[in-house]
């Protein structure tokens, strides 16, 4: 932990805090773009998992398998290869937000379908029986009551990609933490390990607690309401 | 399709078969190690979160509080660069072992404390969820039969603790052998890394003296068909156990269609 107080190392950081904001906003935009990318399949393989065409629920089942079984830096590694050795390279923050989103979006679709499964299947019926449409019975009667069951898990979802922005090191790194390493074993700047890892971890710690610690808390007053639901309706059958 | 068949033949190559076997076996060392240890953290660390209420030991909740939110909302890599610097290595490691250098396996040593620290945060959380489960009642009498807090923890709790908790921290050991994964940044010796040596050496083997995109997929593929076997079959039997909870539970509960717990406890 040298250099944990010296002024000197401090400084440094002072002197390149354009490294970090760099890395932060590159970090921001994977994530948002990869979020993106996320969202939409992670609505599209949900609703086809939720569908009642067996084709359709074998297609997503399998997209989702195969993502969540490998690991994202797999992924990752594999589609930046893949193009720069076809000869198509679109640059590392293009992959990223590509891989990103593709990993992602398969737990977006798990965090959807147990979503949309949470609403009793008779009231699809009963919507079905009042003429409404597909896109109707969606908007006007699931999406209301399973978005409170689905933006907590999704809410962790989001910070896991947001601690996965870090991927990016492997394939040669623009974000935070892979800006970071390069500033602490650079040859002008390096040395400063303790400041600048404290900054990099600082940041991180700043986006994703308050995201953290908002879906826990929505989720254990979730359970508690479940809970009376649970109690009344044993109190009723006694 | 000759470019394929270069490719092809590294894996008729018995040197590179072995080569990718050794680091399968690493990865499933480091992990089964990570989680071991993780366990026996994560539990004290749930412990002492949950029942640390007096004032004397508040500070053991601050402590446990700090550690687990601190862990849980920085990357693992950021755990590994950090543990490749500043982490102590003990003797014993500092020499040739497992046929790789001390360079290395000192290496390896720090990156898997990293990866345990790491997970020892994730696992707090999840024995926490099951502390949860247990009634309250259930301390309370064995308050009255005479228990002590520690012996109440190691005969009553603990037990009902991790036997509802198993689905999720087999979904937790899948992550886990995922995130070992990241252990290739810092060129540890797993399959993640050694798949990408090969790849960045493949012109040496495939026979046509450049790296080709057929390389790239039939390495990787490999690699990814590796990781989905072992972990498909983990989840495999976690879904196994969950069916066989949820026909127990069904009769119980007013909630028949509770799904898998995925997205609730998720944590990859």
């Amino acid at each position: 932990m040298s250099g944990f107080f010296s002024p000197r190392a401090w400084n440094k950081i002072w002197i390149y805090r354009g490294t970090f904001l760099l890395g932060l906003g590159n970090t921001l935009k994977t994530a948002v773009f990869a979020l993106l990318i996320a969202l939409i399949l992670g609505i599209l393989f949900g609703l086809m998992a939720t569908s009642n065409k067996k084709i359709l629920k074998s297609i997503s089942r399998v997209y989702v398998e195969v993502i969540q079984n490998t690991p994202v830096l797999l992924q990752m590694c594999f589609l930046y290869y893949a193009l720069a050795f076809s000869g198509h390279s679109p640059g590392i923050i293009v992959t990223g937000c590509l891989a990103l989103g593709i990993y992602t979006g398969a737990y977006m679709a798990e965090v959807i379908r147990a979503g949309i499964e949470s609403v009793p299947k008779g009231q699809f019926e009963a919507a079905q029986s009042q003429g409404f449409g597909y896109a109707g019975q969606m908007f006007y009667i699931v999406i209301p009551q399973s978005i409170k069951v689905i933006l907590p898990p999704m809410t962790n979802v989001i910070v896991n990609m947001i601690k996965n922005t870090s991927c990016l090191y492997i394939v040669g790194g623009a974000d935070l933490l892979s800006l970071t390493y390069s500033f602490v074993t650079g040859e002008n700047t390096g040395g400063s390990y303790a400041p600048a890892y404290i900054v990099c971890g600082v940041i991180f710690f700043i986006i994703c607690f308050p995201l953290s610690s908002f879906a826990s808390m929505w989720e254990t007053s979730l359970k508690k309401r479940e809970q009376k639901v649970f109690q009344n309706s044993t109190a009723k059958e006694a | 399709m000759s470019t394929l068949d270069g490719s092809l033949s590294m894996l008729k190559n018995p040197a590179i078969i072995k080569f990718i076997l050794q680091g399968v076996l690493f990865t499933l060392i480091i992990s089964a190690a990570a989680v071991l240890f993780s366990i026996a953290i994560g539990t004290v660390l749930a412990l002492m979160r949950n029942y640390s209420t007096s004032k004397k030991t508040g500070i053991l909740k601050a402590i446990s509080v700090t550690y687990i939110e601190v862990f849980r909302n920085t990357p693992l890599l950021f755990w590994i660069f950090i543990c490749v610097v500043f982490c102590p290595t003990p003797g014993f490691v500092d020499r040739p072992m497992f046929g790789l250098s001390s360079v290395n396996n000192k290496l390896l040593f720090k990156a898997t404390v990293a990866l345990i620290l790491y997970t020892s945060g994730v696992i707090a959380e999840i024995v926490r969820g099951g502390l949860n489960s247990v009634a309250h009642g259930q301390i309370e009498a064995g308050r009255s039969q005479g228990f002590s807090m520690l012996q109440i923890m190691w005969y009553i709790v603990l037990p009902q603790t991790f036997k509802a908790i198993v689905p999720t921290l087999l979904s937790q050991v899948i992550t886990t052998i995922k995130d070992s994964s990241f252990l290739a940044n810092v060129a540890v010796i797993e399959l993640m890394a050694r798949t990408k040596q090969i790849l960045s050496a493949a012109n040496r083997y495939n026979g046509l003296n450049s790296i080709n995109v057929s390389d790239v997929f039939v390495l990787f593929g490999v690699a990814a068909a590796i990781y989905f076997v072992i972990n498909f079959s983990i989840s495999m039997i976690v879904r196994t156990i969950q069916k066989r909870k949820l026909t127990v539970k069904v009769k119980k509960s007013p909630f028949p269609e509770e799904k898998k717990q995925t997205g609730w406890a998720y944590n990859g």
